[in-house]
């Protein structure tokens, strides 16, 4: 089962990735071979296996709910790309 | 002997004593950093500065009897992966380029109090991703036992600063086969302890349910000690494990007695290079005139365990990275730019998806660029229960396998790798090949288990085998101490390279 570059392009913006059609082109065409080879273990016979999400399986790690001192504005800021000193700035989301 | 050859133990030692200073063993270092880094390219940043402030306040403090750390004076270098506050943390990424984390990951806060020097951070695979370190966006590093050879990855710049003494210890992740698979391609030691027995806490997420930071060292001896340091429960990390530190520095010289060893059958199979057979052949030889029993066990799902790697560590990894979109922190793309290129393929687009779709475009390098797409084809609606569910169940199997196998034997051992390093560029084009080379070491990520590798001999061609032991959850003082009676029966790991 090899991937077509429709797909592909589908999965890329949901994965909000711009890809350039050389791009597109190289990656349809590893993905479809990873994919044939990941495909090996619809074979395995996993009938009542539960799923394993988790290696050391813990449950419910609870800590007290007390207020603490969290990151001060300036350094939560200081790596953004834009920033007016109290929101991050982003391109307009609604209409002009 | 010259402080760059010797062990991180014996260096803190004879700080201890007196014999030599911190500030002697980070200017040993440091010279040898600006002597061999530029034809190894492992360093992405020297704090030769900073290192040697600290050094002399260590100094300063032992002098006048203060009391000091348990690593005090130690030199290190730590992977790009762990954040440092106010001091680039790149991940081996464009995106995070100019990224200053704003606190320290909790394993570099334990270094901190243990009054360990930092030399600077080296050189990854972009995000962790990658078996050979050529997917950093910076520099290729190369094997110091080989200038045309790959170190191995994602943590190649730890073991080839460690392999070429630039450091006698480096803080590297796995969440794969990163830190034991570039130890077994340089000929130095590397240790992935049980998942949660460090904290992950600041250390920036590839895989989160893979992910375990890991110390790389010329010993056993030395990632002993070092796991000591860094290893125990941390609020800040729910998944870190809540249970007492052994003293794994103090037992680590005590052999095993009435040890059996498992080789798995599934290890010797097609595809293992003659060479490393024959190295973890004799490797077993040495183990029975140690006295150890070897005994055949059988962990049938592991030929699935690439697979089962690939799918899981993909969809955690398109879940993680998705927090990298131009707006909080990392690159954002030039947006007037943007606008003014006007509509593209993605018209129906806002300008701020736009703006996401084309950051993560420029900031991601095409391996993290290919597991975000397979991550999210596999999570994508209708594909969910084929492959990541699936994955989830087989992953289970495989940790049955090794639980199975742990009841009849003490220590897995066998390969690290198939094949010794290979030369820089040849399997670029071809990541499939590249995946397949990790089939012995992501089993130990998918279980939990820890594993380290230690050097066990050379091909032919002077290239450093490494040999791979694995024990069951939390028993990494056995593990320690099965790989230490090996180390003690050889001088594998004291060869350096020329």
């Amino acid at each position: 089962m090899s991937l077509s570059r429709e797909a592909v392009t589908k999965v890329a913006l949901l994965a909000r990735l711009e890809l350039t059609p050389e791009e597109l082109d190289s990656i349809t065409s590893q993905l479809g071979q990873i994919v044939d080879y990941v495909q090996q273990l619809s074979s395995v016979d996993t009938e009542g296996v539960e799923p394993m999400a988790h290696a050391m399986e813990q449950h419910n790690v609870f800590r007290a709910d007390e207020v603490r001192p969290s990151l001060p504005r300036e350094e939560a800021l200081a790596n953004a790309p834009r920033h007016n000193d109290e929101y991050y700035r982003v391109p307009a989301v609604l209409g002009d | 002997m010259q402080l760059t050859e010797t062990s991180a133990v014996d260096l803190v030692e004879g700080l201890q004593a007196g014999r030599w200073t911190a500030v002697e063993v980070a200017r040993s270092f440091l010279e040898r950093i600006s002597g061999k880094d530029p034809e190894i390219g492992a360093f992405l940043q020297v704090h030769a500065d900073a290192a040697l402030e600290q050094a002399e306040r260590i100094d300063a403090r032992r002098a006048t009897g203060k009391s000091v750390g348990k690593l005090a004076g130690l030199p290190l270098s730590l992977k790009d992966v762990l954040c440092t506050r106010s001091q680039p943390t790149t991940c081996g990424s464009r995106m995070l380029e100019n990224f200053q984390p704003p606190f320290d990951a909790t394993s570099v806060a334990k270094l901190r109090d243990a009054d360990a020097v930092f030399l600077g951070k080296v050189n990854m695979d972009e995000f962790a991703m990658g078996s050979s370190c050529e997917n950093s966006a910076f520099q290729a590093t190369r094997n110091p036992w080989n200038l045309e050879c790959i170190p191995g990855g994602s943590s190649g710049g730890s073991a080839a600063c460690v392999a070429a003494g630039m450091a006698p210890i480096s803080i590297g992740s796995d969440t794969g086969g990163s830190v034991r698979q570039p130890a077994a391609l340089c000929g130095v030691t590397g240790l992935k302890p049980t998942y949660g027995r460090i904290s992950r806490y600041g250390l920036v997420a590839f895989a989160s349910s893979l992910d375990q930071i890991g110390p790389v060292g010329t010993s056993v001896r030395d990632v002993a000690l070092l796991l000591e340091v860094l290893a125990g429960h941390d609020p800040l990390d729910s998944t870190s494990i809540d249970a007492p530190v052994p003293p794994y520095s103090q037992t680590v010289e005590q052999p095993l007695k009435n040890l059996t060893l498992g080789i798995a059958k599934e290890h010797f199979e097609s595809g293992l290079d003659g060479d490393v057979e024959s190295a973890v052949r004799e490797a077993l030889r040495v183990y029975e005139s140690l006295g150890a029993t070897i005994k055949e066990v059988s962990l049938p799902h592991a030929p699935h365990a690439v697979g089962t790697y690939y799918i899981i560590a993909c969809c955690e990894c398109s879940s993680n990275l998705a927090r990298y979109d131009g707006v909080h922190y990392g690159h954002r793309t030039d947006v007037s730019q943007m606008l003014a290129e006007g509509g593209n393929s993605n018209d129906d687009l806002t300008p701020l998806e736009r703006m996401y779709c084309r950051s993560r475009a420029e900031g991601f390098g095409p391996e993290v660029k290919r597991r975000i797409m397979l991550g999210t084809y596999a999570l994508s609606a209708g594909y969910y229960d084929a492959y990541y569910l699936q994955a989830l169940k087989v992953r289970r199997l495989i940790r049955q396998d090794f639980d199975k196998a742990f009841e009849e034997v003490d220590l897995l051992v066998g390969p690290v790798m198939p094949t010794a390093a290979y030369k820089l560029g040849e399997k670029v084009e071809d990541p499939l090949s590249m995946y397949l080379s990790d089939l012995f070491t992501v089993s130990a990520n998918l279980t939990g288990q820890p594993a380290i590798s230690v050097p066990c001999g050379f091909t032919s061609g002077g290239l450093p085998i490494g040999l791979h032991l694995q024990a069951p959850p939390m028993e990494e003082e056995r593990l320690l101490r099965g790989a230490w009676m090996f180390q003690n029966a050889t001088d594998w790991h004291q060869r350096r390279p020329q």
